[in-house]
Parts: C-alpha cells; sequence; structure tokens
C-alpha cells in the first residue's frame, strides 16, 4: 500500500503533528512500507474470529463508589508549564472584539 | 563484589561482610567511572541511595531479614519514582518530576533496596535498539560499536557491564527478552498483569508488562517475590495467589515437554545462534526434559497485527501530551492548535511521531475493520496457536532473537527491519504470556540468548527450568572484559 503526501499531511493535522516538507517526504515513504507489511494481514482468513482487545479476558472490575484519593490539585499544578489561581493557563480560545 | 548475585549480595549483606552503604558507594563509583562509555543512566540518584542504604542497614541491625533489604538496583526511566525526574526518555517529560511512586517502585522500596538510578530507554519505549533516546544512545558493554537492543537497553546494558546487581524493566513487544538476549543477561516478562502497571507511563495498555534485568534466574525469582501482586490502581491487575517463585527453582525437569516450534528455526536466523539453541537442548535433555516439535503458524503474523495494536493503543495513550497540565511546552504558542502542534512536535521524537502517526491512520474514519479489528482477529489466532501447543508441551523455547546485536545506526533509518528484530517476542505480548531469556552462548564475541516461553501465570515452571540451566553452564556469569 502507498500513501500520498497528502496522506501523511491528513494524519499529521489528526494526529496534531507539524511536519515540514522533508519530514512529510520521509514520513509518506516509511509509512507506505509499514503498511505494506502490515497489509499481510488482509490475505489471512479471519471468518467467525472473534476479536479481542486483551489476552486475558477478566471483565471490568467494580469497586464501591466512594472517594478514594485525596485531593492533590497544587502537588500536581506544580509540574503545569502555567497556571493562575488554580487554573491551567492557555492562549486566548475565544477572540474578543 | 560487583559480579555477585543477589542470592550471594545477600549473604555477604546478611553475615556483615560487607554494608548496604559500602556495596551502594561501591557501584555509584563503578556507574561514574563506567558510565560515560555506556550512557545507561539518565539520572543518578547518589544522595537518595546512600540514604536508603544507611537506613537499610539500620533496619538489619534491627532484626530485618528480607532477602532484598540493602541491595542497589536500578529503575527504568518509565516507572514514576515521587520527586525524581521521570523522563521515559522523551524531551516531553524532561522536566517531570513525578508526584508519585510506581506501585512496584514502592514494592521494591518496602523490601528494603536501594535506588541507585534512573536507566535509560528508548523514547515512551518503542524502540528495539536504544538509539530513540532524547539522552542519546546506548552502547552494548560487549561491543560499545553495537547497540544494547531495546527499548530497556540502559536496564540491560547496566547489569551487563555490573554497574547494578538488577533492574527493572519493560516489556511490550519484546523490550525486555531482546535487549536481555543482546547483552548476554536475564531477562524476565511475567505474564500480563502478573505485576502493577500503575505508575508505569503508558505505551501500549493491552501489552504493556513490567518486569526484571539479572544476572540469573534466581534473581528474576527473588525479584518477582517482591513486584508480583494484585493492585487495585490497575484495572488490568489480575488477582491470583502469587507463589514462593524461588521455592520451586530446583525442581526435577524429568519428563519435562519442551516444544521447538518449527517458526522460530526457519530463515533469517543467525546459523550460530541456531547451533547454540540446539546445543542448550541437548542440555535440557540431559537433564530430562523431552523435545517435541510444534507449530504455531501465525507467528509471522504478529508482526503486521503488533504494528497495528501497539500504536491504535499509543496514539491514544500519547494524546495526554498537549503541553497544558505537565511536560514540555513550546515557546510563545499563538494560539491553542499551536500550542498543541508545537509543543508535541517539538517534544517527541521521530519514532514516536511516526507510531502515533501509524496509530492516528488505522483508528481513523473507515479504517477500523481493515486495521484494528482485523489486528485484534489475527490477535486471537495467535492465543490460541499457544493454546494448542500448550496442549502437548509444558513450556517452548526458541531463540530471543534473529540476530546478535547490530551496530549503530545500521537500521535507524529502516523502521520496518527494526521491527523485525523482535519477530520472535512480539506473539508472546499479543498471547498475554510469561517469557524469559537467557544467555546460552556467543557469536564472535556477542551474547546470544534463548527465550523460555509459558502458559499463563507459569513464571515459576519457566524460572525453573532456566535456572536448572544455569546450573550446569556458566554463558550468564561471563562479563564484558572492559567492565570486569
Amino acid at each position: 500500500m502507498s500513501l500520498t503526501t497528502a496522506d501523511t499531511k491528513k494524519i499529521a493535522q489528526l494526529a496534531k503533528l507539524n511536519l515540514n516538507e522533508e519530514e512529510v517526504a520521509l514520513y509518506t515513504t516509511q509509512l507506505s512500507d509499514i503498511f505494506n507489511t502490515i497489509s499481510q494481514m488482509s490475505a489471512v482468513n479471519t471468518q467467525g474470529i472473534e476479536p479481542i482487545a486483551h489476552s486475558i479476558e477478566l471483565g471490568q472490575r467494580v469497586r464501591p463508589d466512594q472517594v478514594t484519593e485525596i485531593n492533590q490539585r497544587d502537588t500536581f499544578q506544580r509540574l503545569a508549564p502555567d497556571v493562575e489561581a488554580g487554573l491551567y493557563l492557555v492562549p486566548k480560545v475565544i477572540e474578543t472584539e | 563484589m560487583h559480579n555477585k548475585t543477589i542470592a550471594q549480595l545477600a549473604n555477604e549483606l546478611s553475615t556483615n561482610r560487607i554494608s548496604s552503604v559500602e556495596l551502594t558507594q561501591l557501584f555509584l563509583d563503578r556507574i561514574n567511572r563506567l558510565d560515560n562509555t555506556l550512557n545507561s543512566f539518565i539520572t543518578i540518584t547518589t544522595e537518595k541511595a546512600l540514604q536508603e542504604a544507611a537506613k537499610a542497614d539500620s533496619l538489619r541491625a534491627a532484626g530485618n531479614t528480607n532477602p532484598l533489604l540493602g541491595i542497589p538496583l536500578a529503575q527504568k526511566d518509565i516507572f514514576c519514582t515521587q520527586g525524581i525526574k521521570t523522563s521515559c526518555g522523551s524531551r516531553m517529560l524532561d522536566n517531570f518530576i513525578a508526584p508519585y511512586d510506581a506501585t512496584s517502585v514502592i514494592q521494591l522500596q518496602q523490601a528494603g533496596t536501594v535506588l541507585l538510578g534512573k536507566t535509560n530507554m528508548d523514547e515512551f519505549a518503542m524502540g528495539s535498539s536504544n538509539e530513540n533516546s532524547y539522552y542519546g544512545p546506548v552502547k552494548n558493554p560487549w561491543d560499545t560499536r553495537c547497540v544494547p537492543g531495546g527499548s530497556s537497553g540502559g536496564s540491560a546494558a547496566a547489569v551487563a557491564a555490573r554497574l547494578t546487581p538488577a533492574a527493572t524493566a519493560t516489556d511490550t513487544g519484546g523490550s525486555i527478552r531482546q535487549p536481555a538476549a543482546l547483552c548476554g543477561i536475564t531477562g524476565l516478562k511475567p505474564t500480563y498483569g502478573r505485576i502493577s502497571r500503575y505508575g508505569m507511563i503508558a505505551f501500549a495498555s493491552s501489552l504493556d508488562q513490567a518486569g526484571t534485568m539479572t544476572k540469573t534466574a534466581e534473581d528474576a525469582a527473588i525479584l518477582l517475590n517482591a513486584m508480583a501482586g494484585f493492585d487495585e490502581r490497575d484495572s488490568t491487575s489480575v488477582n491470583t495467589p502469587v507463589p514462593d517463585y524461588t521455592a520451586s527453582l530446583n525442581d526435577s525437569l524429568q519428563g519435562l515437554r519442551i516444544g521447538m516450534p518449527k517458526e522460530f528455526f526457519g530463515e533469517g536466523l543467525n546459523s550460530d545462534i541456531a547451533e547454540a539453541i540446539q546445543a542448550a537442548m541437548k542440555e535440557y535433555e540431559n537433564l530430562g526434559a523431552k523435545l517435541i516439535d510444534i507449530e504455531l503458524p501465525n507467528t509471522g503474523l504478529s508482526i503486521p497485527a503488533y504494528y497495528v495494536i501497539a500504536p491504535a493503543e499509543c496514539s491514544s495513550n500519547l494524546a495526554r501530551y498537549d503541553g497544558v497540565r505537565y511536560g514540555y511546552r513550546c515557546k510563545n504558542p499563538v494560539n491553542l492548535e499551536d500550542l498543541y502542534k508545537r509543543s508535541r512536535s517539538e517534544g517527541f521524537g521521530k519514532e514516536v511521531k511516526r507510531r502515533i502517526m501509524i496509530g492516528t491512520y488505522v483508528l481513523s474514519a473507515g479504517f477500523y475493520d481493515a486495521y484494528y479489528l482485523k489486528a485484534q482477529k489475527i490477535r486471537h489466532l495467535i492465543s490460541q496457536d499457544f493454546a494448542e501447543a500448550f496442549k502437548k508441551v509444558d513450556i517452548i523455547i526458541g531463540p530471543t532473537t534473529p540476530s546478535p546485536a547490530f551496530a549503530i545506526g545500521e537500521k535507524s533509518n529502516d523502521p520496518v527491519s527494526m521491527y523485525l528484530s523482535d519477530i520472535y517476542t512480539i506473539a508472546v505480548n499479543l498471547a498475554g504470556l510469561p517469557g524469559v531469556s537467557i544467555p546460552v552462548g556467543f557469536t564472535k564475541n556477542l551474547p546470544i540468548g534463548m527465550q523460555l516461553i509459558g502458559p499463563l501465570f507459569s513464571e515459576a515452571r519457566l524460572l525453573n527450568a532456566a535456572h536448572r540451566y544455569q546450573k550446569i553452564t556458566d554463558w550468564h556469569a561471563k562479563t564484558p572484559e572492559e567492565f570486569n
């Protein structure tokens, strides 16, 4: 399978990655190679085979709906690039006149 | 002293022939003297190590006899360590001081171990050569022109060079077993869910599994005793009893049925490696085991299926790195989109971006059935192959890797050829099985690894088989000359 540079740009946009033209060219070639390997799967007859998401099917564990974690906001916000008054700061999202 | 195993060091400590502080200082000195060549550590925690060692010595004086008390070890830099940089080998987390400890870090602390530092790794555990680290490649102690394997390359190289008696590691597609093989040490990947994933930075959550890098199977058993067990903080932790893994190490192998999958001995396998495995099989026959030819017909499909499933999970897991709450943020973002995109583009390395893009593509609208669903069906076929095989045999043995350590730079521009170096290890992750790699010889002065694979939760049996082999051979005791 061969990807086009347009495919690569679209994937990068979905993945929120910036690529320069050189990277677009490189990734288009490399991703095409990888998808050629992946495409071996299409020849396999998997009719009637159940897909599995995990090797060990455990089911979903449940627990009583009780608070078990303490509030560590200040600790966690010390790691943030930009905070103010307990809020995470990002560039302005809504433009005003 | 640095060539001793954990079991031997425990004996030295308990008979007061050396203190934990002295032992810790000895390894810190070795790291400072020798790691410039290898680059196996990202962070060395000198002060904390000496404090923990002093504490271990006082606990011993007070009567504590835990077999790991005062034993220095290293943590792969994927495990969160409170107050200590936890980078996952990435620029994205270069400034990340973990605010909490991983469960396995706590368990090893409670057992009294001493943290020497955090080991180098492929960025976010994606790689088979340790060339994808933001902190530079790790060198193989047996030949510093070669890679140590990956992604746990720092842990493997540090144990092989005797800079630490043991290290933790993780394995998503072979990241414990492959570097263990390439560095000539013992690498154990337990059953999926056997060791908690809490605080272990996620790559592909249905495959990621913590394990150990040690000199011997006996040491792996000692560490697994401390690390295995149920953790309510990990939703995929398995609640089954944990045996004493050291208790059965010396059990007889009389009548043990060993399966040799023909798919593991076909085209592409280095002939010296094939010979070394055959020689090891002879030893097993001498120990009373029976060799049985088996088939794992879907082995070849494990790489295509893995390179759909792992990147799909990776693209979801790594979506959290957006430059907002922690980790790298680009300079002067002009708007939110720019903040996300530049933080991620500047914070992630090439291989991580490659896998995020593969994952994004296979999960995108219109492609889900053809890729992700198909891969999950093939994952089922691969699991069934093993289930069938384990009706006839107790364990499966084959090579860990098709070739020995390769040169730094040799495969770094060819992702597919890099991916193929995990051909024998990946199926085991897809099926969630335990596997251990042990050294069984050399080719041109580079170590050869042999992989033992067992049914779910058969770690005790695997370590028993590995230990009995190590009792009658000395490949595991060889040390690279420069680091002896």
